[in-house]
Formats: C-alpha cells, sequence, structure tokens
C-alpha cells in the first residue's frame, strides 16, 4: 500500500532475519545447528497453529477490537471435527463444515456483543471465552472423538520439509493480506478501527465490519481447532490450558499491528509468528530453562512494542505556527 | 437574484437544552457564490453550518436546496444532497492514503474488488482539476500539511458531487502562503459553479473571497450585504451591534494593585511569539481574541503544559523555568482549564476527593491547614451539593465549576489563571463567579482571565490583551468598546 506501512512491515522482516542470524549464531556457539532439517520442520511447524490463530486476530484488532475466546473455540473446534468425523474419511468434508459454522457463529456471537450491546471486546471475548470453557469441562472429561487417518495428514505430512499446515496457513495469510486490500469489506476495518465516527460519516457499516472481522477471527480459530484434532488424532478440550490467544496477540502486535487499530496487517503478522517460532526453537535446542524462556519472550515483545510505539504518528500534534527558531512570520 | 439559489434556509430555530442559539435565521447562497457567515463567538455560526452539515436538526424552519425541500438527519443524507462540509478538525484517516480517504466508503471497483488502479488515477483527476500538482494520491494522510489535508477534504467534497461546500475556519491553522493557495482553490470552484460557504473571523479574506455575507449575532440575522456595500468598520460594527449590558460587580472595595506577580518577557514557543505581559498583584488581566489566537496556548504556556521555549518568566520577581505543571503549581500558579470536564476534574469521584486532589498530590503546596480549609472555601463559593461525598458528574455545570475553583484556591495560588471560566454554566452561576473573580483580585491575587465572551473581559478587567496570530495584537484599558478589541483581534489594526 503506501510507503509508510511497507516499510513497517519491512522493517518487521528485517528483525526476523535478525533473530534468525542472531538464533543461529548463539545454537553455532553452542556446537549446534539451527538451520539442520530437523531444527527448519520444528520452526516451521510451530509457525502453522499461532498463525491461524494471528491472522484471525489481526483482523479483529485492526477494527480496534479483540478476541480472548480464540483458545477455546479452538479446543471446541477440535471436538466438534474428531466426533463428527468419527473415524470415517467420507465425513471429512462434514466435520469441516460443522466446524467452520460452530467457529462463524461463535465469532458472530462476539460480534454483535461488541457492536451492538457495546461490550469492552476484552470483557465480551472473555466472557463468551468462559462459557466455552464451562461447556467443555463439564461435557468432555477426556478426549473425545476419532479423527481419520487421512485427516490427520494435515498434521503430519511434509513436502520436503514444509509442513502441508504451515503451507495451508500460509495461503490463508495470502488471502487475508488479499481481503484486507482489496474488498471493500477488508479496507473499512482500517477505517473503522482508525476512526470509528469518520467510518460511519463515510456511510461505513461499521456494524457488519466489526461483525465480519470477529466471524473471521473465530473461523480461523476453527481451522486452529482442526490442526489440532489432526495432530492428537482426537479432539481435546485441554488444548485451552495452553493459552494460545496470548500467543496470537503477542504476534500480531510483534508483527507492527496497533492494538488500537487501524493500523497494520497480516504481512507483518506472518513475521511476527515467525520470530516467536524461531525464538522457541533456538530456546528448545539450547535446551533454555522454560521459566527463563518466558522471561526472554516476555522481554522481547514488550521490546519491541516499545520500539513501535516511538514509530507513531503524533495524532495529536497540533501544528505549530511559528519555528522553533521563533523570528516568527514576516 | 433571478437563478434558483443552491441554498435557501429559512425561519430557522435551534435552542439547545432550552437555550435558543439560533433565531429565525435565513441564509440563501446563489450557484457559483462565495458567501461569508460572519459572527462573534457564539453568534450561531458553527451551529448553523452544522445544521447544514447534518449534524444537527433544526427545531423549525425549511431547507432548500436547488429549491427542493430537503431535511437532514444524518451527515450522510447532506452529503448524497450536495452538501459536504470542511470542518477545522478534519476528518482524515491518517492511517489511509489520500485517495483512500477521498473514497472512502465509495471505493471503485472492478468484478467486486476494490479498483486501485481506478482509484488513484480518479484522485490524480480530481487534484489536477483543483490545480493541485505536489500531492501524490498514495501519500498517507497522516504525513500531509493542514493546507495539504485541506486541499484533500475539498477533493472528497467535490468527488461526492457537491454542489454547495461549507468551510469552518478554514485558515486558521494556514500560513500565508497556504492561505494564497486556497484563495486559488476557492476562485476555482467558483468558476465551476460550486457555491461556498466561508465562515470566518478574518475581515481580509472575506473581503478578497466573498461576494455576499451573512452577518449573525446573538443567534439572529442581523444583515445580508454585498460585500462591495460595506467597509470593514461597517462590518466590524455589524456583528459587534449593540448589546444588552450584562451587569459586572465593581471592584471590592480595599482592592490594591500592588506589585507585579506574573512577569513574562519576550516568551514564545511554536504557537506564541513575544508576549510581553505583567499581572500584579490584585489586577485582572483579560485575554482577548478570536479561537485560535493564542489565549489558551498562553494559559498552557504560563502552567508548563506546553511551555515558552523563548523569552523569561518571573513569578512574584523570582525567575522560574516553568516545565510542567508541578513546576506551576509549586510556584504558586493555579489553572482553571477551558474543558472542565476533560481536565479539570475527575468525574466519578467525590467533591472533596475533587477539591483536595492538588493538595494531595503536591507535596510543596500541601498542609493540613489548607486541607482543613477545604469545606469553608466550598461554602464561600455557594457550592450546592448533597454533601462532600456527593460525586461530581450529579453537580451542575456551575457547581462543577466551583469544585475546579475550590481546588485550586486550596493551594492559595499567588497567581490564578482562568481559561473560560464559565463556560456551559448557567446565568447565576456565571454572576457567581464574576464575584469570586473580584473576591480574589482583592486578596491580592494575580487573575488572568480568559474568555470568548468579550463582554466579559470588558467588565471584569483592569487591563485588556488582545491576541492576534499568536501575538499580543494591542492591549486596551478595561472598559474598551468591543469595537477595539475587536479591531485588534481581527488583526486590522495592523493594516
Amino acid at each position: 500500500m503506501t510507503s509508510e506501512r511497507l516499510s513497517t512491515t519491512a522493517l518487521i522482516y528485517v528483525a526476523l532475519a535478525g533473530v534468525l542470524a542472531a538464533g543461529g549464531a548463539a545454537v553455532a556457539v553452542d556446537g549446534g545447528n539451527l538451520f539442520s532439517t530437523a531444527n527448519l520442520v520444528d520452526m516451521l511447524t510451530r509457525t502453522s497453529l499461532t498463525g491461524f490463530l494471528a491472522i484471525g486476530m489481526t483482523l479483529v484488532i485492526l477494527c480496534r477490537s479483540l478476541d480472548l475466546s480464540v483458545g477455546y473455540v479452538a479446543a471446541l473446534s477440535s471436538l466438534v471435527a474428531a466426533t463428527t468425523m468419527d473415524g470415517a474419511p467420507g465425513n471429512v468434508p462434514l466435520g469441516i463444515a460443522a466446524v467452520l459454522l460452530v467457529s462463524g457463529l461463535i465469532g458472530a456471537a462476539n460480534g454483535a456483543i461488541v457492536a451492538f450491546g457495546r461490550v469492552n471486546p476484552f470483557i465480551a471475548t472473555l466472557g463468551v471465552g468462559l462459557i466455552i470453557k464451562g461447556y467443555l469441562d463439564t461435557e468432555y472429561k477426556g478426549p473425545a472423538g476419532d479423527v481419520p487417518a487421512i485427516f490427520q495428514q494435515f498434521g503430519y505430512t511434509r513436502i520436503a520439509f514444509v509442513p502441508v499446515s504451515t503451507i495451508v496457513m500460509l495461503c490463508l495469510a495470502a488471502a487475508g493480506i488479499w481481503f484486507l486490500r482489496s474488498t471493500r469489506t477488508g479496507h473499512h476495518m482500517y477505517a473503522v478501527g482508525g476512526n470509528i465516527d469518520v467510518a460511519r460519516m463515510s456511510g461505513i457499516r461499521t456494524h457488519r465490519t466489526r461483525i465480519t472481522a470477529h466471524v473471521l477471527c473465530s473461523m480461523c480459530a476453527g481451522v486452529a481447532g482442526m490442526l489440532l484434532a489432526a495432530r492428537f488424532g482426537t479432539g481435546s478440550a485441554e488444548a485451552y490450558t495452553n493459552l494460545y490467544e496470548l500467543d496470537a496477540i503477542a504476534a500480531t502486535v510483534l508483527g507492527g499491528t496497533l492494538l488500537l487499530g487501524g493500523r497494520g496487517g497480516v504481512a507483518g503478522t506472518v513475521a511476527g509468528v515467525a520470530i516467536l517460532a524461531v525464538l522457541d526453537t533456538v530456546f528448545n535446542v539450547m535446551q533454555i530453562d522454560p521459566f527463563a524462556k518466558d522471561v526472554l519472550r516476555g522481554t522481547i515483545i514488550i521490546a519491541a512494542v516499545a520500539l513501535y510505539a516511538r514509530r507513531q504518528i503524533d495524532r495529536t500534534a497540533r501544528r505549530p505556527r511559528f519555528a522553533a527558531a521563533g523570528t516568527g512570520r514576516p | 437574484m433571478t437563478e434558483t439559489p443552491v441554498l435557501a434556509m429559512r425561519g430557522i430555530d435551534k435552542s439547545f437544552l432550552g437555550v435558543p442559539v439560533l433565531r429565525s435565521v435565513d441564509l440563501t447562497v446563489a450557484p457559483g457564490e462565495v458567501h461569508a457567515l460572519v459572527g462573534e463567538n457564539g453568534a450561531g455560526k458553527s451551529t448553523l453550518m452544522k445544521i447544514l452539515a447534518g449534524v444537527h436538526t433544526a427545531d423549525a424552519g425549511t431547507i432548500e436546496l436547488d429549491g427542493r425541500p430537503a431535511s437532514f438527519t444524518h451527515p450522510l443524507q447532506a452529503q448524497h444532497a450536495g452538501v459536504s462540509t470542511v470542518f477545522q478538525e478534519f476528518n482524515l484517516l491518517p492511517e489511509l492514503s489520500v485517495a483512500e480517504n477521498i473514497f472512502l466508503g465509495r471505493e471503485p471497483r472492478r468484478r467486486g474488488f476494490i479498483d486501485r488502479r481506478a482509484m488513484a488515477a480518479r484522485t490524480a483527476e480530481l487534484l489536477a482539476d483543483l490545480g493541485v500538482e505536489d500531492l501524490a494520491a498514495n501519500a498517507k494522510a497522516g504525513t500531509l500539511s493542514v493546507a495539504h489535508q485541506q486541499i484533500v477534504e475539498i477533493a472528497k467534497a467535490l468527488s461526492q458531487g457537491a454542489d454547495l461546500i461549507c468551510m469552518d475556519e478554514p485558515t486558521a491553522a494556514l500560513a500565508d502562503a497556504e492561505v494564497e493557495l486556497l484563495y486559488r482553490l476557492i476562485d476555482r470552484l467558483r468558476n465551476r459553479g460550486i457555491a461556498v460557504l466561508y465562515v470566518s473571523h478574518r475581515l481580509r479574506e472575506i473581503f478578497d473571497l466573498c461576494d455576499r455575507i451573512t452577518v449573525l449575532k446573538d443567534g439572529r440575522r442581523v444583515d445580508c450585504v454585498d460585500s462591495a456595500a460595506i467597509t470593514p468598520d461597517e462590518l466590524v460594527t455589524a456583528m459587534v451591534g449593540r448589546r444588552i449590558e450584562a451587569v459586572f460587580p465593581e471592584p471590592l472595595p480595599g482592592t490594591e494593585i500592588g506589585d507585579v506577580r506574573l512577569e513574562i518577557t519576550g516568551g514564545g514557543n511554536a504557537w506564541l511569539d513575544g508576549i510581553d505581559l505583567q499581572v500584579r498583584a490584585g489586577e485582572i488581566v483579560g485575554l482577548a481574541g478570536l479561537q485560535g489566537s493564542g489565549r489558551t496556548e498562553i494559559a498552557e504556556a504560563v502552567f508548563g503544559i506546553a511551555p515558552f521555549t523563548r523569552g523569561s518568566l518571573a513569578v512574584d520577581g523570582r525567575q522560574r523555568r516553568i516545565t510542567g505543571p508541578r513546576k506551576a503549581i509549586a510556584s504558586g500558579l493555579a489553572l482553571v482549564t477551558e474543558d472542565r470536564k476533560a481536565q479539570g476534574l475527575a468525574m466519578h469521584q467525590s467533591v472533596r476527593a475533587n477539591a483536595r486532589l492538588v493538595l494531595d498530590a503536591n507535596r510543596r503546596v500541601h498542609s493540613g491547614r489548607r486541607l482543613s480549609r477545604i469545606p469553608g472555601i466550598l461554602s464561600g463559593l455557594d457550592l450546592v451539593s448533597r454533601g462532600l461525598e456527593q460525586d461530581v458528574q450529579y453537580l451542575s455545570g456551575g457547581n462543577q465549576q466551583k469544585v475546579v475553583v475550590a481546588k485550586w484556591l486550596a493551594t492559595e495560588p499567588g497567581v490564578i489563571v482562568l481559561d473560560e471560566p464559565t463556560r456551559g454554566i448557567d446565568v447565576g452561576a456565571k454572576h457567581k463567579l464574576y464575584s469570586v473573580i473580584r473576591r480574589l483580585a482583592a486578596e491580592g491575587i494575580a487573575v488572568l482571565l480568559i474568555a470568548s465572551e468579550l463582554i466579559e473581559v470588558i467588565g471584569l478587567a483592569d487591563r485588556i490583551a488582545v491576541l492576534h496570530d499568536g501575538r499580543i495584537a494591542g492591549e486596551l484599558p478595561g472598559g474598551a468598546t468591543e469595537q477595539q478589541v475587536m479591531a485588534h483581534a481581527t488583526g486590522r489594526s495592523r493594516a
């Protein structure tokens, strides 16, 4: 799009390259090779799950909303997929459809509560997430359902060292970039997040735009849930304990999307996801203490966002009437 | 005029909370005409413009566009009817490009998807039409100068097929060279038969640009004349007119004007230049000037919100470098801000909590004696509340303002700056505040009073400094006429 936005995204890819180089060096000093096939596979595998969630999260954050329910939606979706498919390859399309329907409806509920109910998105989606959690905790004491072998391919197959799930995630990302750029609804998300009054005054249906973002976000979480099901071979309510939603938000913000909305995009988010994946793989290879690992991750995320904050345009700046040097105007 | 006017407003009435703002106002604008709408602050210009933009709905009266009756309840309806408004606060999205802003909500499509090439081409066409070459369609709006943002707004209006473009103080934030550009732009609009409604305080621009002038005063249309048929002096007289004498309390007996308490020498920053100002103990100095002339900027500079970067400032004879509100408070300064709700009060907290906020927050002024004075200060201001524990949000505007004033009086300041202290409060509370201001002076406090209601400054101040374009354009004694003040404020004293 505009040069400014491109340069922000470019910067994040430079940062990704830097993290790769620094991580590679650190692993090399340790006597390993970050770019061995096994490590590359590990890195790329890590990108897919967070990637699905973060792509959807980018859309809602662009609209100045948030979705804290994606982890629960993913867990529920893994169960819906596994129980609907129930070991029968013929049921795979039905299972996919059921997941997209269920997750889409949850997204519509999230969006409607935020848009029409005027509930703060943080609270609205946390509430919906807790409702799903309660349902999962009472209905599913353990794993349920059975994913047929053919659908498990989605979790395990690789083309060379690239997992199929990562390819699907990148395709979804490409679709997301195109959606934001070339459809009116996608384009209007920037306006809704930038200034909802201006958007409304320009004739944009702001409620519809925000609800669409939430529906798409939840459906992305549904896809993530299917990936979980494919990996585990069964549906698992326990998946929500991993707090995937926080990783997704971190990756989105790391990717340069403004938490206040109106600025950013999916391309940056993919880089943010990749940065987190590289870090995790490096920590893994170097066998860093899991607690130290979290400290490092947290520090890096905060530092990155602090850096972005300095790059923001000062929207409140008034135009100076007199130059700082101060002889004034003739 | 024989041709059908592009706009005919007749008998427009509008009240807010029972206070009439517009009374039976008529306004007609011919196609291709540049029509000025002038009047003092509060004369009703903005309200009339907002009715035209569909932001407000008139209580009574009719609007006709091209001879067809129209009624707007939403800004979009006004736009569709061919009326576009360029407000002082631009409605651009800083993160989107020029083209994206112009076509927001109406993006050209090809096979259902946004056609960026067409959008850029049509934007370039629009800008070329306006004679603007140095503005790229893909530049981000947030990176543009104010003048260029204004051009984008005008281009947006054109792309919506506007027959009438309203501009609210379009030159308020422009430098001289940029004003020239705007002149050329308006000429082009005129040549294309597009009418412009031009709201401005600046007489020179009005006489340079406009064909006819409608003068509003106290919500009524007092005149509509050809600009060739009136002199600037006559126009000022029409704007000011004669008004019902407001009654201001006399200075309290025993008020003595003493030593200089606040002295600014050559003060300047990004908005102000060459400010020389003294306020003595017991003196009330009024700051007059039109919107954007730098009144609030002086208050903010004195209080360290946007400090002076040039010149010097002394309080009670001691040089001070005031770099923030804490320094200002420690130096014995107090500021009652213009925006009570956003900057003056914690709305969800009690009267007591608000009144003691400054004392609690600043060790330098905190003392048990001062805290214990607070109830007395509040009752001295005739605060009407259900006790000190009531949340301030439930008080009337006037009573809220009394809490703000009490909060500052609690610090026993040497200098108090009052920025629009009577904005949005009822008459009774206004008069109470006037006598409070008199009492402050009698207690030896130096008072700097900012008010857009000229009559307040004239009625209360011992001296009046009139600002124009970030400079003090002239000083007048208290009791000067409105014409004298307006002459300085509109920059005519220099011409």
